[in-house]
């Protein structure tokens, strides 16, 4: 029975991580066809070479960043402030956002946008995908900063405070510096997931604003690709290497 | 300290209240309002659009929508629970083992789907290989049905049944184990009537973990689904680009949430969150 299980992981394991990795070794194949040919990087020179790629790049990349960083300094605050006490309602509505579908968490941000867009005169662009990902990457923040504070022994901020350090001074100085490694970890997190996102992204976008995701996609649909092989192992190769940093930082 | 959580709070409370809880709310408004002739919608008030969705067209997709992803959790316990147990009995190597099977889920669902379009199409990998090696005459029809939709379900959510599964064996008693082993029981029987009846809680977590994604699921079908395995998700995302009826849109958005806030609740109830 042993054995048949170590067998039965091999088969498992074969299925979590050989399509990606059929994907990447097709990626350097000199021929346009899934016909192994030979090693060539072609197909890298050319999707590196690509303007409307490089040009979604850079979106995706300031989009991430810039979500990123607002999610994170939002989160991580908000997991402090529940951890101090919970508040049903915010918790039940991270929760809820969590397991929200993206397809119905996109729409609405849609029909939300076009009706503010009523009243104020701007457009779907940069920034309405901007504060789309701050809205589904906050809650991952929430919960992984969340998840070091429950490890985090209480009473050395009461140390803090008792010694005569005001709230702030305790959280700046002694909480925040244990939660650092966390924290770090959930930035690591939102940034993948909002480089990654597709669904949500497609529906709140405007012209100026095609990301990376958006451009893998309309390749997909329009049938095989051999730069689209190469566009998508080096994201898994980056994402990848981020989300294996980020779950390094979260178990230190 | 009331003061300073307050202040810490406000700024998550404001963007979940405006980017979240708002943009449902107008969701539940467009829901019972009626349709404009160029699409968008005017005030006049009805529940027509909660009755249209158990027209037998829109019906048909729900169930087929339930049956998908009924199937796919049940595809996911059956290959997961003997994932989970090889890695809980892998001593040292747990926690790679472990990773190795989170990882793939967290690296790009977009890509992760195109790779199955990559080997399932036509002139994908398989059906390359079938022809070159003269297995088959013509391509093989893997793509765009069901079939694919199920593997690509599967695919993307094997994880989120391994680690409620492997929570709940690293925490079983093993003496119960020993114990039916000294009674005289057989493996298999150890393992049908001991062990898996004691990781009922972790099969229940795993199976909702996996059915709430799947309910919603909108890429996978969409990829590498054709015209007849339409699920709810690319029903709300049609309403809202083709079709142009939002508040039809909205009534069946509001119904998806609806079964999935209450599938939540399930989760939470039986301590599901913990199991994570």
């Amino acid at each position: 029975m042993k054995r048949g299980l170590g067998l039965y992981a091999v088969a498992a394991y074969a299925f979590l991580h050989l399509p990606l990795l059929v994907l990447a070794v097709f990626s350097f194949n000199s021929s346009r066809f899934t016909i192994w040919q030979g090693w060539s990087l072609a197909w890298y020179r050319a999707a590196l070479q690509d303007g409307q790629l490089g040009e979604a790049a850079w979106n995706s990349l300031l989009i991430a960043v810039a979500s990123t960083v607002l999610s994170t300094v939002v989160g991580t605050l908000c997991a402090y402030g529940l951890w101090k006490r919970d508040s049903k309602l915010l918790s039940g509505s991270l929760y809820l956002s969590l397991v929200t579908p993206e397809i119905v968490t996109g729409i609405s941000l849609l029909v939300f946008f076009q009706w503010i867009f009523r009243f104020l005169h701007v457009q779907l662009g940069m920034h309405t995908v901007i504060l789309a990902h701050i809205a589904f990457s906050l809650s991952y923040v929430v919960i992984v900063v969340m998840a070091r504070l429950r490890t985090f022994d209480a009473s050395l901020e009461e140390a803090a405070l008792d010694l005569g350090a005001t709230e702030w001074q305790a959280f700046r100085r002694v909480t925040l510096p244990v939660l650092a490694p966390g924290i770090a970890a959930a930035a690591l997190l939102a940034f993948t997931t909002s480089f990654d996102d597709y669904v949500i992204t497609s529906m709140v976008a405007g012209v100026d604003s095609e990301t990376l995701p958006m451009v893998v996609y309309a390749m997909a649909r329009r049938g095989a690709n051999p730069v689209l092989n190469a566009i998508s192992t080096l994201i898994v190769a980056v994402l990848g290497s981020l989300i294996v940093l980020s779950e390094r930082l979260r178990e230190s | 300290m009331t003061q300073l959580r307050r202040l810490f709070l406000a700024p998550a409370g404001v963007i979940m209240g405006v980017l979240f809880l708002v943009p449902l709310a107008i969701m539940l408004a467009y829901s019972f309002l009626t349709r404009g002739a160029y699409g968008g919608v005017t005030a006049e008030v009805t529940g027509d659009n909660y009755q249209r969705v158990f027209d037998p067209l829109y019906a048909a997709i729900l169930l087929r929508t339930f049956v998908m992803a009924g199937t796919a959790t049940l595809g996911c316990l059956v290959l997961g629970f003997p994932l989970a147990l090889f890695i809980s009995r892998a001593g040292p190597r747990k926690n790679l083992y472990l990773q190795l099977v989170i990882l793939p889920f967290w690296t790009s669902f977009l890509i992760r789907t195109y790779a199955w379009m990559f080997l399932l199409r036509d002139t994908g990998l398989i059906n390359s290989a079938l022809l070159a090696a003269g297995l088959v005459h013509q391509p093989l029809p893997l793509l765009y049905n069901e079939g694919a939709v199920f593997v690509g379900l599967v695919y993307g959510y094997l994880p989120f049944v391994v680690l409620p599964l492997y929570a709940t064996l690293e925490r079983l008693d093993k003496n119960l184990l020993e114990a039916a082993a000294d009674l005289g029981a057989r493996p298999w029987v150890t393992l049908t009537r001991v062990m898996i009846p004691l990781c009922a809680p972790g099969f229940r977590a795993g199976a909702l973990l996996v059915f709430i994604p799947c309910l919603g699921a909108y890429l996978t079908p969409d990829l590498l689904g054709g015209s007849k395995t339409v699920m709810v998700g690319n029903v709300i995302q049609n309403q809202f680009t083709t079709a142009r009826d939002w508040p039809f849109g909205s009534a069946v958005s509001l119904l998806l949430m609806a079964i999935v806030m209450v599938l939540l609740m399930l989760l939470i109830r039986r301590g599901g969150e913990k199991l994570v």
